[in-house]
Order: C-alpha cells, then sequence, then structure tokens
C-alpha cells in the first residue's frame, strides 16, 4: 500500500500550481469579471502547450494518456486558483464522454482538437427545472437531427461543439452537435458565477450524430468520473479559503491581538481543513478506483462528491465571515470562491442524487457479502 | 499511489492469515458470549502471549527491544486480518504496547528495558495510565500529586483519575511533581508503579453509562524505589510527551455507518423504510462518505508514517472527526427509529448498541485530547494560527492559583 500522489504527480501539480499563481492571479480575475469576459483565452492555449489539456485524452489521439488521478491533479490547482477556463466543460466532460462513447472516426477527429485547445466542446445535460439529469431528456434525436433546449450550458457560447445528453428512440443517449450551424441557437444568460458564462441551446433540427457508445451506464460512468474532477477542484478551492482566511486573520488586529489567535477563528478554520482533508481523502482514492478498481467508482465518486461539497460549502462561506465587511466587496477575494462552490455544487447535480447512489452501492455491497 | 498490497505486503498477509486460521479461533469470543472483567483480562492476555510466540507481539518494535522489527504497514495488515475474529483486546493490553513500552523503551535504562519490556509483550503485565487528576485534565502539566525523597524511595501523595482497568492492572505509568518550585512543566518526573504498592487504593467510577471502566486511584505515602524512575528528575514532560505523541492513527470502527442503514432500513416508515426518506439518506451517505475519508485518511497517515514523516497534528483530525460523527450518527440513528428507540424490546439487539455509541461518544470527544484541545493543534501546528494566550508563562507552579 502506498496512498500518496506519486513524485510526477507532485510535480505536475507544482507546475499547474506555478503557472496558475503567474498567470491567474485574483487582480487578473477581477479585470476578466469587469470585461465581461466568457474565459481567459490566453491562458488556455497556455495549458494546452503545456499539455494539461490532453491529459487524459489516449496518446493516440494527441494526449497524453495520463490517469484520473493525473487530471485530479490539475483539477485541483485550477480550482484553487478559481480560473475561468472551460477546463470541466471541454477536457473533464466531453472528451471523456467522446473517449468512451465515440466511434473510432468520431474520436480522430475531435480528441486531437480538444487536447489541443483548437476547439471548446460543451456538455449539455441540465433542462432547466426539469433538472440537472432529467429521467427522459426532453431534447430528442432523430434522424440526424435535434430538437429541444438544454439550459444552462456552461461554456457555450465559446464552444464549436456540444455532447449533448438526448432522447433516442426512448433512450438516454448521447449526440454530437457542432455548434456553429443554422439549427442551432445559443443565448447567454446572466450567470450567478461570472467566471463561467451559462448559455441556453435550443436545437431546432440541428445537423448531429450519435456517440453509438452511449447509453445511460455509459453516461452513468462519465458523470461519476466528472464528480471525481469535481471534487478534486472543490478541494483546491477550500483549501485556498481556509489559507486566505487565515492569512487575513494572522495579520488583522482585533482588540490589540491578531484576529487569528482568538479559539472562534482558529476552532472554525481546523474544522474546515480537516473537512477538506477528509474530502481530499476520498477525491485520491476516487481518482485511484477510477482506473485500478471500476467496480468501486459509483460509491467512490458519490463519497468524493458529497465529502468536496461538505468541505467547500464551509470553507466558501466562513472564509468571507472571517473577512468580516471587507469579505463582502468586490475587492476582496472571496466571493470568487462564494459564488463558485455554488456552481460545482449544482453543475453535477444535487447531493441528494449522489447520496442516492451511494446508499444504493453500499447495501448492494452489503447484500453480496453477507 | 495504489492501495493493494505490495509483493512483499502480500506475502506477509498470507502468512499472517495462516497463523491467525491456526491460532485466532480458540481465543475468538463468541458471539453474544459475556465476560466479566477478570475474564476479558486473562483471556486478553492468553491472547497476547499466542501472539508473542507466533512473532507478532511486537511488530513495528526494534528488534532489539524483542519486538519483529517490521514496517508500519505490516501492523496495518496484522490488525486488519486480526480484526476478522473477536478476540479479547483491550485498554489492559493496549497500554502496555502503546503507552508503556513507548516511553520506558525511549527513556528508560537498559536495566528497566530488560525487566519490562518482554513481560509486556507476552501479556504477563498489564498497565494503566495513571497521568490526569481532577484538575488536571487537558491541562495535564498541571498535576499536583507530589512525589517526595526520602532515602532510596520516592514517597507519593496524591490522587489520579480517568485510569482505565487500574482495578485490573499490574503497574502503572505515573507522572507526579517533584518540584513545585519552578514552572509547571518543568517540575514533573515520571514513574512506572506496581499497582500492589501499599497505598495505592483503587476505586471505581460509576460513569453515565452505567458501567465503570474508569477508576480514581488514591495514592497515600506509597513508597516507589527510585530505580522505578523513568528518565531524571525533572523529565516528565518529556516522558508524557513520548507517551501522548504515540502516533492516533488506528480510531473508530468501520462499517458503523453501513450498519445504521441497516436499521433505518429495518424501521417502517410509510409503505417503505426509514432509509427510503431524502434526507435520511442524505445525512446517512453524507457521515458514510466520512467515514470512507477517515480509512483513507489513516492510509494516507500511515504512508507518511512507513516514509519515516510525522504527520504531526494532522493525526488528531483521525479522532475529532469519529468522536463527533458517533456521536451525531448515534443521535440521528435515534431520532430515525423514533420512540422504538427510548426502550428495547425482547427481540432488538441493535438499539442497546445505538445508545452505547451515544452514551461512550461523550466520553470519546473528551479522553485523549478533548475536542477543543484537537482544534487548537490543528490551527496552531497545521495552519500555524497563534498559540493561546497562556496565565500561567514562566510562573513558578507553587505561585499559581
Amino acid at each position: 500500500m502506498n496512498f500518496d500522489l506519486s513524485d510526477e504527480q507532485k510535480m505536475l501539480a507544482e507546475q499547474a500550481r506555478g503557472l496558475l499563481a503567474e498567470r491567474a492571479p485574483y487582480d487578473r480575475l477581477r479585470e476578466l469579471v469587469d470585461a465581461g469576459a466568457e474565459w481567459d483565452e490566453p491562458l488556455w492555449r497556455e495549458l494546452a502547450e503545456m499539455g494539461f489539456l490532453g491529459a487524459r485524452i489516449p496518446e493516440a489521439y494527441g494526449g497524453l494518456g495520463l490517469a484520473d488521478l493525473d487530471l485530479g491533479v490539475i483539477s485541483e490547482e485550477l480550482g484553487r486558483a478559481n480560473c475561468a477556463l472551460p477546463f470541466f466543460s471541454s477536457i473533464v466532460c466531453a472528451a471523456d464522454a467522446l473517449a468512451v462513447a465515440g466511434s473510432e472516426a468520431q474520436k480522430a477527429v475531435w480528441l486531437p482538437l480538444l487536447a489541443s485547445g483548437e476547439v471548446v466542446a460543451a456538455f449539455a445535460n441540465a433542462e432547466g427545472k426539469t433538472g440537472w439529469r432529467p429521467a427522459k431528456p426532453g431534447v430528442r434525436f432523430a434522424g440526424g437531427e435535434l430538437i429541444g433546449t438544454k439550459t444552462p450550458v456552461a461554456d457555450a457560447g465559446i464552444a464549436g461543439v456540444a455532447i449533448v445528453v438526448c432522447a433516442h428512440n426512448g433512450r438516454e443517449t448521447l449526440a454530437l452537435v457542432k455548434l456553429d450551424q443554422a439549427g442551432v441557437t445559443r443565448t447567454r444568460l446572466d450567470s450567478f458565477d461570472a467566471l463561467r458564462a451559462h448559455y441556453r441551446i435550443d436545437f431546432d433540427g440541428a445537423k448531429a450524430e450519435l456517440l453509438d457508445g452511449a447509453d445511460s451506464d455509459v453516461i452513468d460512468g462519465v458523470l461519476n468520473r466528472a464528480a471525481v474532477q469535481a471534487a478534486f477542484e472543490a478541494v483546491g478551492a477550500a483549501e485556498a479559503c481556509v489559507h486566505m482566511g487565515r492569512d487575513y486573520t494572522m495579520e488583522r488586529q482585533m482588540f490589540g491581538r491578531p484576529l487569528a489567535s482568538y479559539q472562534a477563528i482558529k476552532h472554525k478554520l481546523a474544522d474546515i481543513l480537516m473537512a477538506t482533508e477528509l474530502a481530499r481523502s476520498n477525491a485520491y482514492y476516487a481518482g485511484w478506483a477510477a482506473n485500478e478498481a471500476p467496480d468501486d467508482l459509483p460509491l467512490a465518486a458519490a463519497a468524493a462528491r458529497l465529502s468536496s461539497l461538505e468541505a467547500f460549502g464551509a470553507a466558501a462561506r466562513e472564509n468571507l465571515q472571517v473577512h468580516g465587511g471587507i469579505g463582502y466587496t468586490f475587492e476582496a477575494n472571496c466571493h470568487f470562491y462564494y459564488r463558485r462552490e455554488r456552481t460545482l455544487a449544482l453543475t453535477l447535480g444535487p447531493k441528494g442524487y449522489w447520496a442516492d447512489q451511494l446508499v444504493t452501492a453500499v447495501r448492494a455491497q452489503d447484500g453480496e457479502a453477507a | 499511489m495504489d492501495f493493494n498490497d505490495t509483493k512483499d505486503e502480500a506475502a506477509f498477509r498470507a502468512e499472517v492469515r495462516a497463523w491467525l486460521a491456526a491460532q485466532a479461533p480458540k481465543h475468538a469470543i463468541a458471539p453474544g458470549q459475556v465476560l466479566s472483567d477478570a475474564e476479558q483480562v486473562a483471556r486478553g492476555k492468553a491472547w497476547q502471549r499466542e501472539k508473542y510466540d507466533g512473532g507478532y507481539a511486537g511488530i513495528t518494535l526494534p528488534k532489539t527491544l524483542g519486538g519483529r522489527g517490521g514496517t508500519i504497514i505490516e501492523a496495518v495488515v496484522f490488525d486488519e486480518e486480526e480484526g476478522r475474529y473477536h478476540l479479547p483486546k483491550g485498554p489492559y493490553i493496549g497500554i502496555g504496547l502503546g503507552m508503556a513500552l513507548p516511553v520506558i523503551g525511549k527513556h528508560g535504562t537498559p536495566k528497566q528495558i530488560e525487566r519490562f519490556v518482554d513481560a509486556t509483550l507476552k501479556g504477563e503485565l498489564t498497565w494503566c495510565q495513571l497521568f490526569s487528576e481532577p484538575s488536571a485534565g487537558s491541562d495535564l502539566a498541571a498535576v499536583r500529586t507530589r512525589a517526595v525523597k526520602d532515602g532510596d524511595d520516592w514517597v507519593v501523595n496524591g490522587q489520579k483519575v480517568w485510569s482505565s482497568w487500574a482495578h485490573h492492572s499490574d503497574w502503572g505509568i505515573l507522572v507526579v511533581r517533584t518540584d513545585p518550585g519552578v514552572v509547571k512543566h518543568k517540575g514533573l518526573t515520571f514513574f512506572v508503579v506496581d499497582m500492589k504498592s501499599p497505598g495505592i487504593e483503587v476505586r471505581p467510577i460509576r460513569q453515565i453509562s452505567g458501567a465503570s471502566d474508569f477508576n480514581e486511584t488514591f495514592l497515600t505515602d506509597v513508597r516507589i524505589p527510585e530505580t522505578d524512575m523513568i528518565g531524571g528528575v525533572g523529565e516528565g514532560w518529556a516522558c508524557c510527551m513520548t507517551v501522548l505523541m504515540g502516533e492516533r492513527l488506528n480510531q473508530g470502527e468501520e462499517g458503523k455507518i453501513a450498519s445504521l442503514m441497516d436499521y433505518a432500513a429495518d424501521t417502517p416508515a410509510g409503505a417503505g423504510t426509514q432509509l427510503d426518506d431524502a434526507s435520511v439518506k442524505l445525512a446517512l451517505a453524507t457521515a458514510y462518505a466520512e467515514e470512507q475519508a477517515q480509512n483513507y485518511l489513516q492510509a494516507r497517515l500511515r504512508t507518511m508514517v512507513s516514509r519515516g514523516e510525522s504527520p504531526g497534528a494532522l493525526a488528531a483530525m483521525m479522532k475529532l472527526s469519529y468522536a463527533s460523527r458517533l456521536q451525531k450518527t448515534s443521535a440521528l440513528a435515534m431520532e430515525i427509529r423514533g420512540a422504538g428507540a427510548l426502550a428495547i424490546e425482547a427481540d432488538d439487539s441493535v438499539t442497546g448498541e445505538i445508545w452505547h455509541d451515544y452514551i461512550w461518544a461523550s466520553a470519546l470527544r473528551i479522553a485523549g485530547g478533548a475536542d477543543e484541545v484537537l482544534r487548537n493543534q490543528i490551527a496552531e501546528r497545521v495552519l500555524g494560527m497563534p498559540g493561546e494566550m497562556r496565565a500561567d508563562k514562566g510562573v513558578p507552579f507553587s505561585e499559581l492559583k
């Protein structure tokens, strides 16, 4: 047993952290918000050049063929920096769906483009009030065309293509659709997280093709692996919040001593750090299990998701709280995480979905053991 | 990262399994069998002796001290495999191995090592811990029990409390004040004491659980020969640190939350069960996720230890997280059952365990580092936040209020 990241993974983390600290400091995020930008395009280009985008994409399709755990290391750093990038949409979700369910031709065309960053792919699952993963998708694929509405869809404005969760012959499946065509209307929505632009996409007979390997089980797998990456992202972000809260309260004097010397603050941050380390432990296991123990993945991904949301939820809220009034200003940096936390919490569906999956997996396991 | 056994670990596991299959069944406690305290201790000693004869008594203990000289991962593998049997293990064995041996091994003389280590490994000597006092718990260095030199002996007077299984222990590890004229940490000295010495009176404490696992120990003119002092005069605090820094890497039982899921599924609600309720499901799933996380955190800490790194205050998270979760989830389980959890019917074998957990959790949040102390440790040692303001800093013990 060896339950730690490898030296290579630690180096990868350092490399990513260094680059992001330099290129995406909080002032850069403020600049992007002020400009109403949808993403940090120059940074995306740099990540592509350094090979981060292709990390998990198979070598045959222009990637590095690394494991989910390696990708998790990158996700954690992106979460820490709270970047405005379509990494989760394009690399974590869409590229994975293509890799596991696409035809040889689809993979050969699209994966190299995603790995090089030339094309961004959106992953369209939610359908407004019907939820993030409707039991019966309202968007239907028939006769090579898509009809219906997906909303909200992250990063759709900058995406050239989308992977769409849709219904075909009454079954849940995935379709690939180019977004720059007559049958597609994209409308930018007012988004809660100013660093992640969301769109409504109306399909009105848009030309599309199915990913032939896709069915509900395959989609489950994509979402489980995405949950693992989102957990890594949340862990990085939660840790950033704890450190920000610590740094601020160490400096801030109150009643003649550092704010950080009060137990009310120390105990709060200790609890959140503990929640973060617990969440990190689940994320590590789930990242490892994604490749090495796939039967464990439904349980491990659900556990990673639930504990990472516990940690990041508390971290984002309490970091702002210990900052006091300054935390409520745009000039402080707490708000980036305060908003991103909701994005991460809701993008992959509510906690209840994952609680359900976890309990089902535990009961099945116990049934086998008994 | 690899969660699977390495080749060596797998070989060790196979060896341990074969040995346990041959030796463990005859020591195992039958389901439902209730043992008196004295029987538990006797069977615990016999099992420890069996492990000693098999070469598994002190897996990580250096060979020079009579141990196996194995790795921490081997100790983990042994614990995992041993855990498959319901064997007589308890504080009466654990305190000796986990607390007395490390402090004697590190601070003891060669003579003391020879006298105590092998006998403890064999299960011939059981130990209790005489540290806490009515006025010295989290603030351990405030102990008032005095020892005064008299010829070749030290004469001890005072009162210790929360000594688990003292009534069935052969020896105790004891910290006392030998110099009240200096600041409190510096005036302490460490001894081992024969629990049959004249002047030691052990009185069981009636606990809120109804049981009496803990004791008050009164020491009245107890004479301890100087040869039983561990370390030198005034080195008691360093010895205490050796005992308390003993890695808190084993904490809690696995499978607790899965059994609460069974409990909820065994509680009817509407057409289904309580486990169908979304809020119940979410609460138990969240607790399960935390329980899993704790296992993996433990694996991370063990990996650090196996490389010679110290997990430091990260290890405090193990108990901090377990104790609170045990309390919250056993309270929740009672709510899930509802009024039916307030009294036990003849066919109900589970609710009593949940009561026990709920009651015991209140002690667990205090014992071996109270929640508040552990949070301070994490904040100060991991996050680097300021230490507490200390009114007793630099003040001789005798001048403290």
